[in-house]
C-alpha cells in the first residue's frame, strides 16, 4: 500500500508529443515569411554580387534567426499569449511544448543562424543578425512589451533590419539606402499594429500589455496613426528621390502611401467603435497588402534595371 | 531506487508519443543531414579546386 502510494505521488517527466510543425509554429512562420521577402529585396537592390549557394545561405540565416527570436518571444511571453485569443493556439499556451523547450529551441537556433552567416556569409550581416534576435528578445519582448505604450514603435526595429542584413550581406557594409528600408518598415510597424491593437483593445487590456489605446486612449492612438502614415508615405518615395529606384517604382509608392495616408486619415477622423472599428480593420488589412506590393514593387524595380543593363 | 525519480519501467509512453518522437528524429536528422550538405557545398563554393592545393 506504502510503495502504491509513493508510485502514485512519483512525478513523472512529462514525455513530450510535440510534432515537428508544432516546433515549426514556435517561428512564427508568417512573420517569417514577410522577413524572407523583405531580405531578399534588400539583397536584389544591393549593388554587387553574389554567388547563389551563399545568397541562399545567408536568407536561410535571416529566416532561421528571425524564427528562433520568434521562439524565445514565445517563451517569454507565454503568459500574455494565453490569455489573448489571437495568440491563444500558439504551441505553449495548448501545452504542446513546455516553455524550457522553447526556450531550447530559440537559444540552439541564433547559435547556429548566426554563427553560419558570419562563416558563411561575413560577420556583419552576422552581427546584425544577432543584433536583431537580441533587439526582438530582450529589448522588445522582455523589456519593451510590459512597460511602454511605444514598445511597437521602438521594437519594430527589429522588423525592419532584415532588408538591411540582406543589404549587408551582398555589401559587406551598411549604406544609405540600406537604411531606408530599414525606415519604411519601421514607421510602417506602427499604423499597422496600432490599428490592430484598436479593434484588439480588450484584449491587450486582458492581457495587461500597454498599447497606445490601452494608455493614451483611442483618439490620440487615431492622430498618431495618421502622422505615422504621413511619415510612411514620404518614406517610401525617398528610394526614388534618392535615385536607387526609378521613377515607375516612385509612382506606385506616391499612390500607395497617398492610399495609406488617406485610410490613416480616415481612422483619425471617422474611427469608432460605434461602427465596428471598420476603418482601423481596412486600415489594418490594407498595411499588409501596402508593404507587400512596396516591396514587390523594389524587387521588380531592381531585376528590370538589372536585366536592362545585361541585354540593352 | 531514491523516491521521486523514474525508470524505464514505471514509464508508459503512449502510442500517441512514440509517434511524435519519431517525427521528431527524423526532423532532427533530416535538418543535420541539410546543414552538412549545405556547408560540404558552401565549401566547395568557396574555396573550388583551392580544397586540392594544401599541405598534406
Amino acid at each position: 500500500m506504502a510503495v502504491e502510494s509513493a508510485k502514485s505521488e512519483t512525478v513523472f517527466p512529462v514525455i513530450s508529443s510535440a510534432m515537428p510543425h508544432d516546433y515549426f509554429q514556435l517561428l512564427k512562420p508568417r512573420v517569417m515569411s514577410l522577413v524572407i521577402f523583405t531580405a531578399l529585396v534588400g539583397m536584389l537592390l544591393a549593388p554587387g554580387e553574389i554567388n547563389w549557394l551563399i545568397g541562399f545561405v545567408a536568407i536561410l540565416c535571416i529566416s532561421i534567426g528571425a524564427g528562433a527570436s520568434g521562439a524565445l518571444n514565445m517563451w517569454y511571453d507565454a503568459d500574455i499569449d494565453a490569455v489573448m485569443a489571437r495568440t491563444a493556439k500558439r504551441p505553449i499556451p495548448l501545452g504542446k511544448i513546455d516553455r524550457s523547450q522553447a526556450l531550447s529551441f530559440g537559444v540552439v537556433l541564433s547559435f547556429f543562424s548566426v554563427m553560419t552567416m558570419g562563416v558563411v556569409v561575413n560577420w556583419l550581416a552576422a552581427a546584425l543578425l544577432a543584433f536583431t534576435i537580441f533587439f526582438y528578445a530582450v529589448i522588445y519582448t522582455m523589456w519593451l512589451k510590459r512597460s511602454t505604450p511605444q514598445n511597437i514603435v521602438i521594437g519594430g526595429a527589429a522588423g525592419a533590419f532584415p532588408p538591411m542584413i540582406g543589404w549587408a550581406a551582398v555589401t559587406g557594409n551598411i549604406s544609405f539606402e540600406s537604411v531606408v528600408l530599414f525606415a519604411i518598415i519601421f514607421l510602417w510597424t506602427p499604423p499597422h499594429f496600432w490599428a490592430l491593437a484598436l479593434f484588439r483593445l480588450q484584449d491587450y487590456e486582458n492581457a495587461h500589455v500597454p498599447m497606445m489605446p490601452n494608455v493614451h486612449g483611442e483618439a490620440r492612438t487615431r492622430l498618431e496613426i495618421f502622422i505615422y502614415s504621413l511619415l510612411l508615405g514620404i518614406a517610401s518615395v525617398l528610394p526614388t528621390a534618392l535615385g536607387f529606384a526609378s521613377l515607375a517604382y516612385g509612382l506606385v509608392a506616391a499612390a500607395l502611401g497617398g492610399w495609406f495616408a488617406l485610410l490613416g486619415f480616415r481612422v483619425w477622423k471617422e474611427g469608432s467603435k460605434d461602427n465596428g472599428y471598420v476603418r482601423e480593420k481596412k486600415l489594418f488589412r490594407f498595411s499588409i497588402f501596402y508593404l507587400f506590393v512596396i516591396f514587390a514593387a523594389l524587387a521588380a524595380d531592381a531585376l528590370i534595371t538589372t536585366a536592362v543593363a545585361y541585354y540593352g | 531506487m531514491a523516491e521521486g525519480k523514474y525508470t524505464r519501467e514505471n514509464v508508459e509512453i503512449t502510442e500517441e508519443q512514440l509517434k511524435a518522437r519519431r517525427a521528431r528524429n527524423v526532423a532532427i536528422g533530416l535538418v543535420l543531414a541539410a546543414f552538412v550538405a549545405i556547408m560540404y557545398f558552401v565549401t566547395w563554393t568557396k574555396l573550388g579546386i583551392n580544397i586540392f592545393n594544401r599541405e598534406l
